[in-house]
C-alpha cells in the first residue's frame, strides 16, 4: 500500500479504536452494528466488485449467520428442558433435533461461518457449473432471498416466524445487552473487521484476486488459457457468504433481535447500495459506503421515517447515473490496478519517439 | 518425430441447418507452420474453434499427440498443449499488459500460484522475455484495454506463447499492423516454429509469402487445395473464389 | 459547399492526463482523398474518433465545411455529412442488412432537400452483394460482407466525406479489390471526400491523393501519392 493510503487507514483505525471515548453511547452502538455490516460489504466487493457477480441474495447469508448465533442465545436464556415461547405455542414438547446442537456456543459460532459458506458453495457449484451468468444469476440469488425469508415466516414453529428470535441469554457468561457486553462486542467487531479487511486486501494483490478480475473481464479468454472458471466463482461467492454470515452474527449480538424482514429481498438490495455508493471495486469504499448510507438512514429515519425509501431510491439513481464508481471516485480509490497518472509517462514516452 | 502433432479426421461442424465444416481432414506436423486461407465464411475460424473446444463437432475426431481431444472441455484441451489467439482481440482489459501475461503463463495455473502476489523469478524472467519479443516492454503497466489494436494482437500472441502450448492457433496475427510490423510478426512466427507448431489464418498474401509455409485453402467448409503458396496462387478455382483478378492483387489506380 | 471539407487545426487528444495525438493539423479539400499512415499505437484511431466526435478534443479545432464543430456531438457531425466506417465495422448484429442500411437514413433527418424515403438504389449498384442479402441478419454475414455493409450504411447518409478506419482488415483479397473499386466509383460519381486510415500501402495509394504519416501522435511526413512511391515512406513506419 502507498504511504498516503497507509496513513489514511491508520488514522481511520485510530478513530475507530478510540470511538468509545469520543462518541455518545447511542452513536457508538450504531457504529458497532454498522461496522459489523461493513464486513458483509467487504464480501460484496469481492463477489460483485472484483468478480462481477451481482448477488441479490447476500441477506440470506447474513441471516443464516445471525440466526445461527441467535438460536444459541435464545436457548441460553432458558433453563435446560424449557422450549422457546413460539415452540410452546405450536405445541412442541421437545426441541427439534436440528436446534439441539446450538445449545453449545462453539457449535453456533462455527455454524455462523460454515452454514452460509456451505449453502453458498452448493448453490454456487450448481449455478456456475452450468455457466449461468449475469442477469440470470442475479435473479436466482434474488429467488433464494425470497425463498429464505418466506421459509422463516411460514415455519413459525421452528423459526419464530415473523417476529424472529429475541430475548437472548448470555454468551460465555457475558450478558450482551449491558454496557460491558456492548463495549466488548464493539471491540470484537473492530478486530474482526480489521482482520477481514487485511485478508481481503491480501487477496486483492494475490493471483487469485487477479484471476477473479480476469474472469470478470473475459471468462472465455481465461478458459482458453487453461483455467476452469467455475471453481473460482464458487470460491468468491462462498467467501462473500462467509463474510456475510460473520456480519450477521456480530449484528444480532449487538442488536438483540433478528427477524425475516432484515434478511430478505429488500435488505439484500440495500446492501448493494452501500457498496455501490462507496465504490464497489474498493475495500475502503465499501466500508465508507456502508457507514455513510447507514448513518444517513438513521438520521433521515429519525427526522422523517417515511422519507428513507425515497432517499434510498434517489441514492441509487445518483450512483448509477453520475457516480458509477461510487463516492470513491471523488476520493483516491484503492483498486488493484494502475491509475491514470501512471499512464501519462508511458504516453509521453511514446510521443517522444 | 514421425507422429504428426495434430490430426483432424473427417471433421464436420454444423450450426443448426448450416454446415460450417464438411468432412475435413488435415494434418499438422510438429515444429512447423501451416497457413489457412480462404474466403470469409469458409470455416477457417470455425476450424480453430473446433480444435480448441469452443464448438462441438457433429462428426469426426481431433487427435493431438495421439490423444483424442474431441469431446474434452476447453480448459483441458488448453492444458494438453493447444492455445488460440482470437480474431477479435480477447484480452483482460482492466489488467495491465504485464498482468495479462502473468495470468497466461503456464505455471500460474497450478494451485500454489493462487496465493502468490508476485510471479516467481522464473516466471518473471519468461514474461520479460516475451514482452521484449512482442515489443511491449514500454507498455507493461498500461491497462490492456488501452492498447492500440495492433498492440493488442501482439499481447495476445505473447499470451498464447506464455501459455506454454505446443500448438498455437493464430487467427489473423498481423491484423492492424503496419508493413514493418507485419514483417516483424512474420519473422517472430518463424522463430516460434523452432519450438511450436503454428496454424495461422490470414488474408495478407505478402505476409503469407514471408512466412514461407505450406498453405491449405478452405472453401465452404471443405479443403479446396493444399500446397505451397506459389502452387495455390495459380489455381483458377482459388483465384475465382478468393484471390480475385490477378495473383499480385494490383489495383486500378484512380 | 465550401472549398475545404475537413480542417484540423492543432488538434490534440488523449486519455486522462496522457496525450496520444498532439498538435495535428491538415486539410482535406472537397472531393479529395487522403490517407493516414502510421505504426501501431501512434494515434490514428484516436485521431479519427476525435474528428468524428466520439472522443473529446483536448486542444485545437475541428472544422467541417469551414464551420467549427469542435464542441458538436458525434450525431450532430453525422447529420452534417460526416460518414464514419469504424474499425471492426460496428454493424448491428441482430438487425437485417436492410435495417442496418435504413438506420443510416436517420442521419439525413433535418437536412435541407427532399425527404429521403427508403434505401437509395445506388448503394446496391456499388455493393451488389448487399442486394442479395437484404434480409439476412447482419450477425450472420461474413467479414467481407459486413465490411461492405458498414461502408454502405455510411453512404446512405449521403455524406460529404467518408472516413474509414482500416477497412481492409480481415477481408479476403477479392473483396478488397471490390471495395477499392467501390471507393474509386464513389469518389468519381458523387464527389465524396475520403479519409482513410490504412496499413496496406498499395490499397491506400490506389485510393488517396495525399498521405500523412503519424508518428508519436504528430505528423512526421506528408506528400502526394502521385509524387512518391509507398516504399519511400515505409522507412517512417518502421520500428
Amino acid at each position: 500500500m502507498r504511504r498516503a493510503e497507509l496513513t489514511a487507514h491508520a488514522i481511520a483505525l485510530g478513530l475507530l479504536v478510540l470511538a468509545p471515548w469520543w462518541l455518545s453511547p447511542y452513536d457508538l452502538s450504531l457504529l458497532g452494528r454498522f461496522l459489523a455490516m461493513s464486513i458483509l460489504a467487504l464480501g460484496l466487493t469481492i463477489v460483485w466488485g472484483w468478480s462481477g457477480l451481482l448477488s441479490l441474495g447476500q441477506g440470506v447469508f447474513f441471516g443464516l449467520g445471525a440466526y445461527a448465533l441467535a438460536m444459541n442465545l435464545k436457548l441460553a436464556a432458558l433453563a435446560p428442558g424449557d422450549l422457546p415461547d413460539f415452540m410452546v405455542w405450536s405445541g412442541f414438547s421437545r426441541l427439534p433435533w436440528w436446534w439441539a446442537p446450538f445449545r453449545h456456543p462453539l457449535v453456533a459460532l462455527a455454524a455462523v461461518v460454515l452454514v452460509p459458506a456451505a449453502v453458498a458453495a452448493a448453490f454456487g457449484w450448481l449455478v456456475f457449473h452450468r455457466r449461468v451468468r449475469g442477469v440470470y444469476f442475479a435473479l436466482l440469488t434474488q429467488a433464494l432471498a425470497l425463498a429464505f425469508s418466506t421459509f422463516l415466516v411460514s415455519q413459525q414453529a421452528y423459526t419464530g416466524g415473523f417476529s424472529g428470535l429475541t430475548n437472548f441469554g448470555p454468551l460465555f457468561g457475558v450478558q450482551l445487552a449491558d454496557q460491558k457486553g456492548q463495549t466488548a462486542l464493539y471491540g470484537v467487531t473492530l478486530v474482526l473487521l480489521t482482520a477481514s479487511y487485511a485478508l481481503a486486501t491480501w487477496l486483492s494483490k494475490s493471483h487469485f484476486g487477479r484471476l477473479l478480475v480476469a474472469i470478470r473481464d473475459g471468462e472465455n479468454r481465461v478458459r482458453f488459457l487453461g483455467y476452469n472458471a467455475a471453481p473460482y466463482k464458487v470460491a468468491a461467492f462462498t467467501l462473500a457468504a462467509a463474510f456475510a454470515g460473520l456480519a450477521g452474527a456480530l449484528y444480532v449480538a449487538q442488536v438483540g433481535v433478528i427477524s425475516p424482514d432484515m434478511v430478505g429481498v429488500v435488505p439484500s438490495i440495500e446492501m448493494l447500495i452501500w457498496v455501490a455508493v462507496g465504490g464497489r471495486e474498493s475495500l475502503a469504499g465499501a466500508v465508507l459506503g456502508c457507514l455513510l448510507v447507514n448513518f444517513g438512514k438513521d438520521w433521515v429515519s429519525s427526522a422523517m421515517p417515511s422519507l428513507w425509501l425515497f432517499v434510498m431510491g434517489g441514492l441509487f439513481v445518483l450512483v448509477v447515473t453520475v457516480l458509477p464508481r461510487g463516492i470513491g471516485q471523488l476520493v483516491s480509490v484503492r483498486v488493484p490496478r494502475r491509475r491514470p497518472a501512471e499512464v501519462a509517462p508511458a504516453a509521453q514516452e511514446l510521443a517522444g519517439q | 518425430m514421425n507422429q504428426p502433432l495434430l490430426q483432424i479426421e473427417h471433421l464436420t461442424v454444423r450450426f443448426d441447418a448450416f454446415t460450417a465444416i464438411d468432412d475435413l481432414s488435415l494434418t499438422v506436423p510438429a515444429r512447423s507452420v501451416r497457413v489457412l486461407i480462404g474466403p470469409n465464411g469458409a470455416g477457417k475460424s470455425t476450424l480453430l474453434d473446433a480444435i480448441i473446444g469452443r464448438v462441438r463437432p457433429a462428426a469426426g475426431r481431433i487427435v493431438f499427440k495421439g490423444r483424442d481431444l474431441t469431446h474434452l472441455p476447453e480448459h483441458r484441451i488448453v492444458r494438453a498443449g493447444i492455445c488460440r489467439k482470437f480474431q477479435a482481440p480477447g484480452l483482460l482489459d482492466s489488467l495491465t499488459v504485464h498482468d495479462n501475461l502473468v495470468v497466461a503463463e503456464a505455471r500460474s495455473r497450478r494451485w500454489p500460484a493462487l496465493l502468490r502476489t508476485q510471479p516467481t523469478a522464473a516466471q518473471a524472467g519468461r514474461i520479460d522475455g516475451i514482452l521484449a519479443t512482442v515489443g511491449l516492454t514500454a507498455e507493461r503497466h498500461r491497462p490492456a484495454g488501452r492498447l492500440a489494436h495492433g498492440q493488442k494482437q501482439w499481447l495476445e500472441i505473447g499470451m498464447v506463447v506464455a501459455s506454454g502450448a505446443e500448438l498455437l492457433l493464430l487467427d489473423e496475427p498481423a491484423a492492424g499492423m503496419s508493413l514493418g510490423e507485419r514483417e516483424q510478426t512474420a519473422d517472430l512466427l518463424q522463430r516460434l516454429a523452432d519450438r511450436h507448431s503454428l496454424l495461422v489464418i490470414d488474408h495478407d498474401m505478402a505476409f503469407v509469402e514471408r512466412l514461407g509455409a505450406p498453405v491449405s485453402v478452405l472453401h465452404v467448409g471443405r479443403l479446396l487445395k493444399e500446397g505451397s503458396l506459389q502452387d495455390v496462387r495459380q489455381d483458377p478455382q482459388v483465384r475465382a473464389v478468393y484471390l480475385g483478378r490477378v495473383d499480385e492483387c494490383e489495383y486500378d489506380y484512380a | 459547399m465550401s472549398v475545404n471539407t475537413i480542417t484540423l487545426d492543432r488538434v490534440s487528444a488523449g486519455y486522462g492526463l496522457g496525450r496520444v495525438v498532439s498538435d495535428v493539423s491538415f486539410t482535406i479539400a472537397a472531393g479529395e482523398a487522403a490517407t493516414i499512415l502510421g505504426r501501431n499505437g501512434v494515434g490514428k484511431t484516436t485521431l479519427l474518433r476525435t474528428l468524428v466526435g466520439l472522443h473529446p478534443a483536448a486542444g485545437g479545432r475541428v472544422l467541417f465545411d469551414e464551420e467549427d464543430v469542435t464542441r458538436h456531438r458525434a450525431f450532430d457531425r453525422a447529420r452534417r455529412g460526416i460518414g464514419y466506417v469504424p474499425q471492426g465495422r460496428g454493424i448491428f448484429q441482430h438487425l437485417t442488412v436492410a435495417q442496418n442500411l435504413e438506420l443510416g437514413l436517420t442521419a439525413c433527418a433535418g437536412r435541407p432537400g427532399p425527404r429521403r424515403r427508403g434505401i437509395p438504389d445506388h448503394i446496391f449498384d456499388v455493393f451488389p452483394v448487399l442486394d442479395r442479402l437484404r434480409h439476412r441478419k447482419a450477425g450472420l454475414l461474413s467479414g467481407g460482407e459486413a465490411q461492405q455493409l458498414s461502408i454502405g450504411r455510411a453512404l446512405v447518409t449521403e455524406p460529404t466525406i467518408l472516413i474509414l478506419d482500416e477497412p481492409t482488415e480481415g477481408i479476403q483479397p477479392s473483396v478488397v479489390q471490390q471495395i477499392q473499386a467501390a471507393l474509386v466509383d464513389i469518389r468519381r460519381e458523387w464527389h465524396v471526400a475520403v479519409l482513410l486510415v490504412e496499413q496496406y500501402l498499395d490499397f491506400a495509394w490506389s485510393v488517396a491523393d495525399r498521405f500523412y504519416v503519424l508518428r508519436g501522435g504528430r505528423i512526421a511526413g506528408q506528400g502526394r501519392t502521385s509524387e512518391q512511391r509507398p516504399e519511400t515512406v515505409a522507412h517512417l513506419l518502421n520500428v
